[in-house]
């Protein structure tokens, strides 16, 4: 790698922030829809959302906003040195995502059982705006899903890089990064739950 | 390429003698960004060459009304092909990826981009992509035919290979995020001392709105074609009317992105006459300020104007008047660049090379493409063309007349840098005529037989059409004459011409400092600029 001789940390966040942009794009296009179509069918909208298991949702919430203060008392734990500290917060922050895709597994059995999902006859048969908020809602939460894999498995590498010292109080933007994306799977399920759980 | 290495006199070779590895694996697995540039240039190049064929062969179909070489369902696919291959595989990663990865380092005063590993990442993914996509010609029902912008409610149900392709689209959607933010953190991290904002070459300047554009509108491509796949496999019905969709919310997402796409495509080139214009005019660029600033002008104002697609397809009258509007207002940054150009010629020391007959000819079809975009952007006339070969003339004067032949430009004025050697110029003379002349051949008459009411993506047309689309047949044949000489004149000379030193063109930006073909490192120290990119005088060039 020429002209890597130094490491540019600020350099390296800037890149983080412009994925994390990027992301947002990602899911800007799925709100835009339900924006459009909570527009055209307010009324089945506010019926389907009304159904959703605001248990399940507020849970979820709770699980991400623990998740993000533990993977920010990290940040500082590596300042500081303290090693296990690390582990252990990173070690809670996984747990935390898996606890929230359990949950999310929990919740989304109840619908299809229930008979909802895209293409069911339950949703076919029903009023056509009732079938696109559940597409949506399938499709944006399941799209979140994915990223809180990708978060939790970015983080056990981050945390098998503080394990053998190669992440320390000296360098550690890598276990920034990871928590900045981290984050961002907070900071958009904060504006999912409300979209489809609270104000409908 | 090893036959470069040889044909290089010893401790003369650069980057290319400067490597631990040998063979292939010293050029795929290499994070250094000159050879990463030239893996992007003959890659998009590879594609180019392919998409080219295709469209000669759309070409030869429409050359006599009814079926001349072709049915109506290979018609489908092969324009489809040719627009995918053109747009995604070519022009979208090529400046960037190829030329940008080449120069724009240097022209910085760096010794490689912010992320060199992610950097060869992004090829990686731009190459799996792309042998998704090729895959995808070849596999399940056969190539897609849905033409390049993979409209619903056809994309959803025809039976063709479209999930596989627009997957390989997606992917090579993420390469370009990648080079995007790359680039951006590079230009903002790693400019070398002196070299403040006010300094940076027009090429950089308008790598830089480029990569702006690319991180900002291509996740929405991305969400939208996963839409697609979506539809496609699980029923969502997002986009499906009898399901409560709406078809049009489709066409808003697509042209979100595809619109500031076609900045993506012409920013760069316009760098790349910025950079050409004042070197072969030996004189500096006028209105500098005005040239960049007008970059991230038309990269902000550009992200808006994507309504300009749909005029026809449903808009309530405030959105279309609003979107035509601001389609207007694009034009104005457009013509700051060329009146800016057109301005440092003036009175300039003009050396007729091949890169300025280029630049020359961008500046002349450039505009033309611009203005017959107006026709489009203004409502009342793009009812009357919309959906005609208006737009397919009016698209290739824009990106081929434009991008490409800057494209073609940068070929000619930055690849002998990197091969230490150079073409003959008159040959390269001989095929930007052919190419300038067939080139307007085959467009203008698609853009009167558009007028005329002769519809695109058909293979067949009302007899009244024949003799214009036989002289638009024939235009074609010129410019891929001349196709065919310009490379095979460039790459004779890239690999045999006459060595050049380490200023040919006597031009004033720091790549021409170094020695020629660049080492691995670019610069031995670290630069010190202390004057702009086109002062001739204090670059002591007269």
């Amino acid at each position: 790698m020429s002209g890597g001789l130094h490491k540019d940390n600020a350099g390296a966040k800037l890149g983080m922030w412009l994925f994390l942009f990027t992301e947002l794009l990602l899911f800007g296009g799925l709100f835009l829809l339900y924006a459009a179509y909570l527009a055209r069918y307010p009324r089945e909208f506010g019926a389907a959302g009304r159904e959703m298991h605001l248990g399940f949702g507020t849970l979820n919430t709770v699980i991400l906003i623990t998740s993000s203060l533990l993977v920010a008392m990290a940040v500082t734990a590596i300042q500081r040195g303290a090693r296990r500290m690390v582990l252990l917060l990173l070690g809670g922050t996984v747990l935390c995502a898996a606890t929230f895709l359990f949950n999310k597994y929990l919740e989304w059995s109840a619908e299809i059982g229930n008979g909802i999902y895209p293409g069911s006859s339950r949703l076919t048969a029903g009023p056509p705006g009732e079938s696109v908020f559940y597409s949506l809602y399938y499709l944006t939460v399941g799209l979140h899903g994915l990223h809180v894999l990708i978060g939790a498995t970015l983080l056990t590498f981050v945390a098998v890089r503080v394990q053998r010292g190669t992440i320390h109080a000296g360098d550690y933007v890598l276990l920034e990064n990871g928590a900045l994306y981290w984050h961002l799977v907070d900071l958009i399920w904060i504006f999912i739950f409300p979209l489809y759980y609270l104000i409908l | 390429m090893n036959s470069a290495e040889k044909v290089h006199p010893p401790g003369n070779g650069g980057f290319w003698n400067d490597t631990g590895k040998t063979g292939i694996t010293a050029w795929i697995f290499s994070t250094d960004h000159k050879r990463i540039g030239l893996l992007y240039f003959y890659s998009v190049l590879t594609f180019f060459l392919i998409a080219v064929v295709l469209g000669v062969l759309l070409r030869i179909e429409l050359m006599a009304p009814g079926r001349t070489i072709m049915g109506p369902q290979t018609y489908n696919a092969v324009f489809t092909v040719h627009g995918v291959l053109m747009v995604f595989l070519f022009i979208i990663p090529g400046f960037q990826g190829s030329f940008g990865n080449l120069v724009m380092p240097i022209q910085i005063g760096a010794r490689d981009v912010a992320f060199p590993r992610l950097n060869l990442f992004s090829w990686w993914l731009y190459m799996a992509g792309a042998a998704v996509i090729i895959t995808s010609l070849f596999t399940g029902g056969g190539p897609p035919d849905t033409g390049w912008t993979f409209y619903v409610p056809f994309s959803e149900r025809t039976g063709t290979n479209v999930s596989l392709a627009v997957f390989g689209v997606f992917i090579v959607g993420f390469s370009s995020i990648i080079t995007g933010l790359n680039f951006v953190t590079t230009i903002h991290r790693l400019r070398a001392e002196g070299m403040t904002w006010g300094k940076l070459p027009l090429f950089v300047w308008s790598l830089y709105a480029t990569a702006w554009v690319q991180i900002l509108a291509t996740p929405i491509l991305g969400i939208t074609l996963a839409l697609i796949i979506a539809e496609r496999f699980l029923g969502t019905g997002l986009f499906d009317p009898a399901r409560g969709g709406d078809p049009l919310m489709y066409q808003h997402l697509f042209w979100i992105y595809s619109h500031p796409a076609v900045y993506i495509m012409i920013l760069p080139g316009m760098g790349v006459i910025s950079e050409i214009i004042p070197a072969f005019a030996r004189k500096p660029i006028f209105g500098y300020k005005m040239i960049a600033f007008s970059s991230i002008a038309i990269a902000a104002a550009g992200s808006l104007v994507w309504g300009h697609h749909m005029f026809t397809s449903g808009m309530s009258d405030t959105a279309i008047l609003v979107f035509s509007f601001l389609t207007f207002v694009v034009a104005i940054p457009s013509a700051i660049k060329v009146f800016n150009w057109v301005s440092t010629l003036y009175r300039g020391s003009i050396s007729l090379e091949a890169p300025m007959l280029f630049a020359l000819a961008f500046i002349l079809l450039f505009s033309i493409g611009g203005l017959t975009g107006l026709i489009l952007g203004a409502a009342a006339t793009d009812i009357h063309v919309h959906d005609t070969q208006f737009v397919v003339g009016h698209f290739h004067y824009v990106i081929f007349g434009g991008a490409v032949f800057a494209f073609f430009g940068a070929m000619h004025y930055w690849l002998p840098k990197f091969y230490g050697r150079r073409y003959a110029e008159k040959p390269a003379v001989v095929a930007w005529v052919l190419m300038f002349v067939g080139f307007n051949i085959t467009y203008f008459t698609m853009m009167v037989l558009g007028m005329k009411g002769m519809p695109r993506r058909y293979y067949d047309y009302l007899p009244e059409f024949a003799p214009l689309n036989l002289v638009s047949t024939i235009g074609s044949w010129i410019l891929v004459s001349g196709l065919i000489l310009m490379l095979v004149n460039l790459f004779r000379g890239l690999f045999k011409g006459e060595p050049i030193d380490r200023n040919p063109w006597g031009a004033a930006t720091l790549e021409w400092t170094i020695p020629t073909p660049p080492p691995t490192e670019n610069f031995e120290e670290e630069p010190v600029v202390t004057h702009g990119p086109y002062d001739f005088k204090k670059a002591g060039i007269t």
